[in-house]
């Protein structure tokens, strides 16, 4: 078996599971972003009386925090009684910052356990080992009412990753490379497990970069075996109760694709779709109204330390602005503790709240009709950050701060020698 | 869950995301009323909802929702009526929504080049049988599974939950 089948067999209560097969399992962490009042809504429409696992359950105020209209303000407060009624003492009110960021922050992801929250990007938590999958508000609901949810034991991907990073590449240009070449839709319903000599160099910061933009091949989960930089982040957090499952031998995966990453150049996913990618030098030179550093995908503090270090001292471009949004409130302090911050202030750049912002097109940089704007999130659909008729190009925190330094797509690579 | 379903179609393309279906800036909404007018008005077909009749059918291409896991893009497509979904593929998580409310999402290879915008299509979902009453094609949907079809049939899954958490 692979080791994400022994975590489900496990938590379903079975010796073996097999690819296909659905399952019944009991879930460790149950979260509900604050787009999901739904959720609240189905769990009464089911006849959910009290929360099965309270404890269990988190409240993420990310999407709308601090709220721009008074509807997503009624919805928080709708939250908050929720909350208050059913015992639910994990709430993530609008200081704290994106789900994903949150729960490895707080020390909540271990190896070996199964998170699901109402949201696409849950795939992240595959970086610790984790069972992580979205789901919508009604499955939330189910796991609130039962404190289980089916789930269909998914076929894995192996994708092993061999050769040396450029300098200056980074592992979203990895995965928008791998993105591009399988498209959209190549990991729907499956698992897919990164592998190799490059992802036991990666940081946890860039293994959730990685396994956070599975969701845009469609994965339903993704898996990278726990090891020794699992181990130094659960000794940080002072996790010790987890446990570490490993994929047989003989496991036959449904596919095993090896990429050599040595050659792979800062790339660029372009309008309308995440699969649409190129090199950046198909777009070098295109002119951008915005810069857009942040999300669960590239607002870490790794990503603002190679945003200050390329703007250190410089300014950015006339007629083009720059928006911050820490993953999280750790994020923040973290980068203002370091002086980030303060350089990329002092570089004309604009510092939001943390949490998701504009990626979704809610409030705090919004793009106008005919803009284009360079980000670190992880979508560019029509409409996705503002007007449909504005260009969203998705690149690695260096390219979005190079590029905002000179007002149009630019490689970061020059900006980052030694 | 009635055993066929006829309708006129509505077609759309690959990759059509949740964006499209119901854009991020209408998620506030909580109430049916506010969240079935706003149904693809992020797509190629923005107006839909003043042409669409219950019963009707949206076909399209592969990875028919992806995206945002937003149950509003299931909710808003109930809510105009949709008869059923049929796609070359879907997407997990709004395969799953689909299925949580009783919308039934079909899967069936080469339908994006069988049924064009505005054919009569009608769907036995006994059979699975899926015909072009316009131009007289045919084809055979994927089976759902004994699961996802009990859901189908209980209404949803909300009805289903209920039951189990009132048995206890």
């Amino acid at each position: 078996m692979h080791a994400i089948e022994k975590l489900l067999a496990e938590k379903s209560g079975r010796d073996t599971v097999h690819a296909g097969e659905i399952v019944n399992c009991s879930v460790d962490w149950a979260g509900i972003n604050d787009l999901y009042y739904q959720t609240v809504k189905s769990f009464y429409e089911m006849g959910g009386k009290r929360v099965a696992a309270p404890e269990r359950a988190i409240l993420f105020f990310d999407h709308y925090a601090p709220c721009a209209t008074e509807k997503q303000a009624d919805n928080h407060k709708k939250f908050r009684e929720f909350a208050r009624e059913q015992g639910i003492t994990h709430l993530m009110d609008i200081n704290e910052g994106v789900c994903h960021q949150l729960m490895a922050d707080y020390g909540f992801l271990k190896p070996g356990e199964i998170v699901v929250i109402t949201d696409s990007h849950t795939t992240t938590h595959g970086a610790f080992g984790s069972f992580g999958t979205g789901v919508g508000a009604t499955d939330l609901a189910i796991i609130l009412a039962t404190g289980k949810l089916w789930f269909k034991v998914p076929e894995v991907i192996r994708i092993n990753l061999v050769g040396t990073l450029q300098n200056g590449v980074y592992a979203k240009d990895v995965i928008l490379h791998i993105i591009g070449d399988l498209k959209a839709d190549y990991g729907v319903y499956k698992a897919v497990e990164f592998t190799g000599p490059v992802v036991k160099k990666l940081s946890v910061s860039e293994r959730m970069a990685m396994c956070n933009m599975t969701t845009e091949m469609g994965a339903k989960t993704s898996y990278i075996q726990p090891d020794d930089v699992t181990l130094a982040y659960l000794k940080e957090k002072n996790i010790t109760d987890y446990k570490i499952y490993e994929t047989d031998d003989d496991y036959e995966y449904a596919a095993e694709l090896t990429y050599d990453v040595t050659d792979i150049g800062p790339q660029v996913a372009a309008p309308f779709s995440v699969d649409n990618v190129s090199p950046i030098e198909k777009f070098s030179g295109k002119r951008i109204q915005q810069a857009y550093l942040g999300s669960c995908t590239g607002g870490r503090t790794n990503d603002f330390m190679i945003a200050a270090k390329i703007l250190k001292g410089k300014h950015i471009a006339d007629g083009t602005r720059m928006i911050l949004v820490p993953a999280s409130k750790f994020v923040l302090r973290e980068c203002i503790d370091k002086g980030y911050i303060q350089t990329l202030m002092d570089a004309g750049a604009t510092l939001t709240a943390p949490g998701c912002a504009a990626c979704l097109g809610i409030h705090q940089g919004l793009l106008a009709e005919g803009e284009a704007c360079i980000s670190s999130t992880n979508r560019n659909f029509p409409g996705r950050m503002g007007n449909v008729k504005a260009e969203i190009f998705l690149a690695s925190p260096a390219t979005v701060a190079a590029s905002a330094l000179n007002g149009t797509i630019t490689n970061p690579q020059k900006y980052l020698e030694a | 869950m009635d055993a066929k379903v006829k309708g006129k179609a509505f077609t759309f393309g690959n990759n059509i995301d949740t964006d499209q279906i119901y854009p991020g800036k209408y998620v506030e909404y909580t109430e049916i009323e506010d969240i079935k007018k706003y149904a693809m008005s992020g797509s190629a077909q923005p107006d839909i909802v003043n042409k669409f009749a219950a019963g009707d059918i949206i076909v399209a291409g592969t990875n028919f929702g992806c995206g945002s896991s937003r149950e509003h893009a299931a909710i808003t497509l109930k809510a105009i009526g949709v008869g059923a979904i049929l796609a070359e593929s879907f997407a997990r998580i709004f395969f799953r929504n689909a299925i949580n409310l009783g919308i039934p999402a079909i899967t069936c290879k080469g339908i994006h080049e069988m049924i064009h915008q505005g054919d009569e299509v009608e769907i036995n979902f006994e059979t699975g049988e899926i015909k072009n009453l316009t131009t007289g094609a045919a084809a055979k949907a994927e089976p759902l599974g004994d699961y996802m079809m009990n859901i189908l049939q209980s209404g949803g899954v909300k009805p289903m939950i209920r039951r189990q958490l009132e048995s206890k």
